[in-house]
């Protein structure tokens, strides 16, 4: 555990400018399938996730697309049954799946955002400082600036900055959604996986995080599943849409919404089903 | 005019008095219980009260919750009064009016001074057994709660906790002597000769000998500890998983280990609920009187546990004396009498007393928590 603040200086740097041994890519899923018990949730998927880039999942419900979320940063495994039965996730060069890979460093490069906003019952600084605190940064400044940072990247700092030591639940809901991005952008992870982050917001808020997203991506690699294909189309450069743990389609957002080279993936975007 | 539409009629509607009856008789069987209720505590404050509250400031009897227990001396002297003294003051009376006859003498055990000892002997008792449950139990709740995959083992192993539960009293009792009192494991130079193994040490004459640590109090807080296990660990489990999992999806998305997620996200929101729960566990702990007597209780003591060791580790393998068992020796082993009513029924109080105050406070302590505690 590198629990200098030199590491947390560095760290930005590693998520932004440095070139990666990965290529353009930061994340591989190579022919990956998953199962919970004995029902295939996902079916052979293989999908590269540009750096830098926002990647939209889209999809009607139980389609897998959380699934295969979760399965970056292996939050799959707190599930009972629940296990990857073919293929890879490479993330930054690295089989997340290897032995050697210890899940906790993992989830320190590849952070989650909720569908439900979930702060600790906190102060809004503690909630911003846990990841810091938890990796073992005891330095005051350090926790304190960083803190203001990720609440500044996350257009949170103005709205916040005098009632720091206040509960984290005063907050509205779009406020919630919005430290919770704070909160997993505050350890510097590589990629921001973000399950259905708008879906309990008014469209001011999502609009809001939207832009946040859009003003993030030059220094994270952004993975959102959506329901509102609006928002996808809006948000992300590439879109994956996904059906019954299958993955129909992967390309361009613009061409995937204006121009879908799948029938289904069509039906889907326009609403005839879904 | 036939109107068989007409819903709003006169009259009592069909089926009223059947419905009268049984609600009457529904009542009437919930009010009896307040009459038990009222009936139990109004005899023992009736006939307790002068035992422990007096007339004049403090309003307390304050001898009698904080003398020791001792033997009842009654007798006249010789002008004809009576005089009702502990054996001490007894003694003093005896040796200042040395040579002057005293008539009708009786004694009473038990029943005289106060009853500091058995109100001491049961705080300790309950501080050590709650301690001891505390920890056991709430290490068993973090595993089955964070760590323990749902398996049918698991379960299994939940239900054979829950059975623990309904184990009578008195069979914790027998437990608690046949290991704690008999069998548990002690470091000794002297190893006793019913020692059921002993093993030297390599350091020239220690051993560690399974020879039980006796009746004591540190086998009482074990044997009551044991009893309430299984009330610490369903209570404290509920209290985890009431917890939110967003709780736990964040600490651990964000690089937590597990057990810095269960330290910092999971166990200070539980805390709350265990704690209250222990808090009955307390008033059970405190009211037990099969567990404790062959562990650890015994019906008269001269000093107080702490009084006259060598050591103060010492007080954990001292006996005790305890309110439950104070009462069930005076209840059980003495005559009762126009003077040992104060000590019986005075003892009494005092212990409903304590115990309805530990639950009270754990009432109140979990309708604070829950109003502070929102997510």
């Amino acid at each position: 555990m590198n629990a200098t603040p030199n590491s947390m200086q560095e760290s930005p740097e590693k998520s932004a400018s440095t070139p990666h041994a990965g290529g353009k890519c930061a994340v591989q899923i190579q022919n990956l399938s998953f199962n919970y018990g004995s029902s295939e949730a996902l079916k052979n998927i293989t999908l590269d996730l540009e750096r830098n880039g926002v990647t939209a999942f889209i999809g009607p419900s139980g389609c897998g697309k959380s699934t295969l979320l979760r399965c970056i940063n292996r939050m799959n495994d707190e599930i009972v049954g629940a296990r990857v039965t073919k293929g890879k996730i490479i993330v930054e060069d690295i089989d997340i799946h290897d032995p050697s890979v210890d899940v906790v460093k993992l989830r320190r490069d590849v952070g989650m955002v909720f569908q439900k906003s979930n702060p600790f019952p906190r102060s809004i600084f503690e909630n911003v400082a846990f990841g810091l605190r938890m990796r073992g940064i005891r330095n005051k400044a350090v926790i304190e600036q960083s803190v203001e940072e990720s609440l500044r990247a996350a257009a949170l700092w103005d709205e916040v900055k005098d009632r720091l030591n206040e509960s984290a639940l005063g907050l509205s809901g779009g406020q919630q959604q919005r430290l919770c991005i704070a909160r997993t952008i505050a350890v510097k992870p590589l990629v921001v996986l973000m399950d259905e982050p708008c879906s309990a917001l008014d469209p001011i808020a999502t609009a809001k995080v939207e832009e946040l997203i859009w003003s993030l991506k030059k220094d994270y690699t952004f993975v959102v599943v959506t329901h509102n294909m609006h928002q996808a189309s809006r948000v992300s450069d590439k879109t994956a849409f996904f059906y019954m743990g299958e993955m129909i389609e992967f390309g361009e957002t613009t061409k995937m919404f204006t121009n879908p080279s799948v029938k289904r993936t069509e039906d889907y975007i326009s609403g005839r089903f879904g | 005019m036939f109107n068989p539409e007409n819903l709003i009629r006169k009259g009592l509607p069909k089926g009223y008095f059947k419905d009268m009856f049984v609600r009457g008789l529904l009542g009437g069987i919930t009010y009896l219980m307040v009459l038990i209720a009222v009936l139990l505590f109004g005899k023992i404050i009736i006939d307790g009260a002068p035992a422990i509250f007096t007339s004049k400031f403090p309003f307390v009897d304050i001898e009698f919750l904080t003398a020791k227990n001792e033997t009842l001396h009654v007798f006249d002297d010789a002008k004809g009064a009576r005089h009702q003294l502990p054996a001490s003051k007894y003694n003093e009376y005896i040796t200042a009016h040395a040579g002057q006859q005293i008539y009708n003498e009786q004694t009473f055990s038990y029943s005289g001074g106060g009853i500091a000892g058995p109100i001491v002997g049961t705080a300790l008792l309950t501080c050590g057994s709650i301690i001891l449950a505390l920890f056991f139990g709430v290490c068993a709740a973090i595993y089955l709660a964070e760590y323990a995959k749902q398996s049918p083992f698991i379960h299994a192993v939940r239900l054979a906790i829950l059975n623990l539960a309904g184990i009578p009293s008195i069979v914790f009792g027998l437990f608690g002597f046949s290991v704690f009192v008999l069998a548990a494991p002690v470091i000794t130079a002297t190893p006793v000769d019913r020692s059921l193994l002993v093993i030297p040490f390599f350091i020239e004459g220690w051993a560690l000998s399974f020879q039980g640590w006796n009746s004591s109090l540190m086998a009482g807080c074990a044997t009551l500890a044991c009893m309430i296990l299984p009330v610490v660990i369903t209570a404290s489990e509920e209290s985890l998983r009431a917890v939110p999992q967003g709780f736990r999806d964040a600490s651990l998305a964000m690089g937590g280990t597990r057990w810095q997620t269960i330290r910092k996200c999971v166990l200070p929101y539980s805390l709350p609920g265990i704690l209250t729960s222990s808090l009955l566990a307390i008033t059970r702990v405190a009211g037990e009187t099969a567990p404790i007597m062959f562990t650890a209780a015994v019906a008269a003591k001269d000093d107080f546990p702490w009084e006259g060791l060598a050591n103060p580790f010492d007080i954990l393998s001292s006996q005790v004396q305890a309110l439950p068992y104070h009462i069930y020796t005076l209840a059980a082993r003495i005559p009762s009498s126009e003077y040992t009513q104060r000590a019986q029924f005075g003892s009494v109080l005092v212990f409903l007393i304590l115990v309805a105050v530990l639950s009270f406070g754990s009432m109140l302590l979990r309708a604070k928590m829950r109003k502070k505690l929102k997510w």
